[in-house]
């Protein structure tokens, strides 16, 4: 199990190492075509070879792994800065008419499809790497609020939140002293779960072409492109497919591992 | 006949010794008590003798029943032992049945997974069995499921499961620690029954002297992995040859030296509180049925004094607790502290809140596990605003109730039960409050442990002049440390007086079968050792 920790944290670092890199350096221009090199096998000059424009399809990973990981990082966050006060909020109020408004409002959310949505938002307001990240930070709302509500629900029944009361504390200041910071190792394995999915949604929407556009690279539509000439030129397909795969698989390893990690009721099973 | 001979169990989980050279002798249908404070390894050793020990167990010695030794058993023919020679209850009656099978299949499996009986054979077996241990047909059929059963019922069926192949051993880990005073004296009734009439043997562990003083053949004390003193229990408990065998009498009986020092001022008055809850609707539409938990209660708490709340679970006492603290707010009646209403929402003013304050029962779920001791303790600061010198307040609190300044420092985990209690007791103290309610907050500590938190209850009345509201089921408790007593009831208080009066002379009937239900040690026994009062250590 520790090992699936290290493997997934190794995959995610590479991901995150390659996005960073590719903010100061590539080994190619991404927005420079060179027909004359196009759809090359990989070589000492093109590590991973080059697409159909000729571009170099190792930069154009780097970069995409900044547009995935932006775009995924930027939606948990709205998911957790709205998700999280609204858990809190709800388990504050618990039973309550508030709770209540909240929860079924989460539903509501969670009722519809969320790529289905994501493309709808999109296709309304037109396809953006600024909407996709809308689009999939709405739906991380609803996971980050139950999760929130969840944690935050079994801490209330503590004697230590009926000390605080005793001590004249109000729900709200219980909620940020008490309950956040214990509930935190919950949060940081859903945000875990939730970046590689925001991940894998990112790679729909821009497969689609309703994410990040031309020329920013995104391994979603790298894909795309490369469908046509599969059997011409595997390689192509191949890269960004595995890009997106170890990403994401990564990520829930580490997720995963994180969960065994700082869960104490799984602690004790093990 | 021996039935059971352990000779020189030791036991070892990831290194760490826990058990060393337990031996003992049990006779075929004798009642065994095992006797000890938490962490003293009752426990694993009736783990060991059913191979049940988490995993890093490394064991050694023998366990010889009916010619074989248990411990050298393989799993499978140990699966043929558990249940059919050896059957267990176990202290959590809420946790030990499946909440997804029916009383009557889980009885019935037993039988059937050891291939004593068919189904049908079984389900009129398990009938028998539950009939036999006080769930009659036309009350508990078997169809029902665990949660539609109270705890005490619920430990019915463990027996029933327990004992439904006629084990020659039955083991029984504190199987009435979770209960109450009336159903634990059921439960032990019950138990003293069916050993009698099966000629079972029994291995009760527990931590109470008195339900061992009033059902054990043999007793045997054990102190970190050992047996310090094994006897028959009318001698084991006359001589009390062994040291800690005398710390534990004397700690168990132990009244701190108080003096009462009531003052006439009302501190606390209570009229007509009541306090109702919604129940779930009986069908979609149907209104919500309500249940009194606190049904007019009123009741008068003076300066100083130490009044004792004392009922069963359900009785209503948790619920007018909370009322009290201004953590619900009572619908009907009125509830008054320093002459002010006390509330649940901000209509209470800080200053009053603050002279009122709560040590709870469990010390594990008390404190924040991510604060420092010097944070838990000034929490209540909140109220009062925090003063400059507040550190040094913090230190002499904490030096106050036992404990060092240099604790401040420490986190929550560092400490034990009875620490963790000490601390308890330094963060309500902080705010200098005239009133500190004590939600059973010495239940769940070991008696050597409870005897030291009375007498530091007993010494901060006298030094700060606190007034306590002593809220707990236990009875000896109640009657040590404080001057007058409440008994509650389905929500109504039934009898209220002087403590010693109520004890020695009951009026509500229910307060007779309560002080009659509490298991006691024969008084004669206890005559001629150490007078209890002394040397607690």
């Amino acid at each position: 199990m520790r090992g699936g920790l290290a493997l997934g944290a190794a995959l995610a670092s590479v991901a995150l190492l390659a996005a960073a890199v590719s903010a100061v350096w590539t080994p190619y221009d991404v927005t420079a075509l060179a027909i004359a090199e196009k759809l090359r096998e990989p070589s000492a000059a093109h590590l991973l070879g080059t697409d159909h424009f000729g571009r170099d399809i190792l930069s154009m990973l780097m970069v995409g792994a900044r547009t995935s990981i932006a775009v995924a990082l930027v939606a948990v966050g709205i998911g957790m800065g709205v998700g999280v006060p609204l858990g809190l909020l709800a388990a504050a109020r618990r039973g309550g008419w508030l709770d209540e408004v909240i929860m079924r409002g989460n539903d509501l959310v969670f009722a519809f499809p969320s790529l289905v949505i994501a493309i709808l938002i999109t296709a309304v307001f037109g396809p953006s790497a600024v909407n996709a990240i809308l689009a999939i930070g709405i739906f991380n709302i609803p996971v980050f609020a139950r999760v929130t509500r969840g944690g935050a629900l079994s801490l209330w029944t503590l004697d230590y939140i009926r000390a605080a009361q005793v001590a004249g504390k109000g729900r709200a200041l219980i909620s940020v002293e008490h309950i956040l910071p214990n509930i935190l190792n919950l949060l940081i394995v859903q945000g875990t779960i939730q970046f590689s999915l925001g991940i894998l949604a990112e790679a729909g929407l821009s497969y689609v072409g309703l994410g990040a556009q031309p020329p920013t690279p995104s391994w979603g539509r790298m894909l795309a492109e490369a469908q046509t000439m599969v059997t011409l030129a595997p390689h192509v397909a191949i890269f960004p497919g595995l890009a997106i795969v170890l990403t994401v698989v990564g990520l829930n390893l580490m997720g995963d591992g994180l969960r065994d990690l700082l869960d104490p009721r799984l602690r004790r099973a093990r | 006949m021996t039935l059971l001979s352990v000779e020189n169990l030791s036991l070892a989980i990831h290194g760490t010794p826990i058990l060393s050279d337990v031996s003992f002798r049990m006779e075929e249908g004798e009642v065994f008590g095992l006797v000890g404070e938490s962490g003293s390894g009752k426990s694993l050793t009736a783990l060991s003798l059913m191979q049940l020990l988490p995993n890093g167990s490394d064991v050694m010695g023998r366990a010889v029943m009916g010619g074989r030794d248990l411990l050298e058993l393989s799993e499978q023919a140990m699966c043929k032992v558990r249940g059919a020679e050896i059957g267990m209850i176990f202290q959590e009656p809420m946790t030990a049945l499946n909440p997804m099978q029916r009383i009557g299949d889980q009885v019935a499996e037993t039988l059937i997974v050891h291939g004593r009986a068919t189904r049908s054979v079984a389900a009129r077996v398990a009938r028998e069995k539950l009939d036999r241990v006080g769930l009659a047909a036309e009350r508990f059929p078997l169809s029902l499921y665990p949660h539609e059963l109270s705890g005490g019922q619920r430990q019915r069926v463990s027996i029933a499961l327990a004992v439904a192949l006629r084990p020659r051993l039955l083991i029984a880990d504190e199987p009435t620690t979770a209960l109450d005073v009336t159903t634990q004296a059921q439960i032990l009734d019950l138990l003293k029954g069916l050993v009698a009439e099966e000629r079972m043997a029994m291995l009760l562990i527990t931590h109470d002297l008195a339900v061992v003083a009033g059902i054990a053949d043999h007793v045997a004390v054990m102190r970190k992995g050992r047996i310090v003193e094994a006897d028959r229990t009318e001698a084991l408990f006359r001589t009390r040859g062994h040291d800690y065998t005398r710390r534990l009498f004397a700690a168990s009986s132990h009244v701190p030296a108080r003096q009462p020092q009531t003052r006439a001022e009302p501190l606390l008055e209570v009229r007509g509180a009541v306090r109702e809850y919604l129940l779930p609707r009986p069908s979609p539409f149907a209104p919500h049925p309500k249940l009194r938990a606190v049904d007019g209660v009123s009741f008068t708490l003076s300066e100083g004094e130490s009044l004792g709340l004392v009922g069963e679970s359900g009785s209503g006492k948790s619920t007018l607790t909370r009322a009290v603290l201004g953590l619900d707010e009572v619908q009907g009646g009125r509830i008054r502290l320093l002459g002010r209403d006390v509330h649940a929402d901000r209509r209470m003013p800080d200053d009053l809140r603050a002279a009122m304050q709560v040590v709870f029962q469990d010390p594990y779920g008390s404190f924040d596990p991510r604060w420092k001791v010097e944070r838990l303790v000034a929490e209540p600061y909140h109220l009062t605003g925090r003063p400059a010198d507040w550190r040094a307040r913090v230190a002499a609190a904490l030096e106050e109730v036992g404990l060092e300044a240099t604790d401040a420092q420490k986190y929550i985990h560092e400490f034990s039960g009875g620490q963790r209690q000490r601390i308890a007791i330094a963060r309500a103290l902080i705010a200098r409050p005239r009133l500190i309610v004590l939600d059973e907050a010495v239940s769940a500590l070991d008696v050597r442990v409870r005897a030291q938190i009375l007498d530091l209850l007993a010494a901060l009345q006298e030094s700060h002049g606190l007034a306590y509201l002593f809220i707990s089921h236990d009875l000896s408790v109640v009657r040590a440390i404080t001057d007058r007593v409440m008994v509650m009831k389905a929500g109504r208080i039934v009898e209220e007086g002087a403590t010693e009066k109520v004890f020695a002379d009951p009026a509500h009937d229910y307060t007779k079968t309560l002080i009659a239900a509490t298991p006691v040690i024969p008084a004669e026994w206890m005559n001629g050792g150490t007078d209890a009062r002394d040397a607690v250590v």
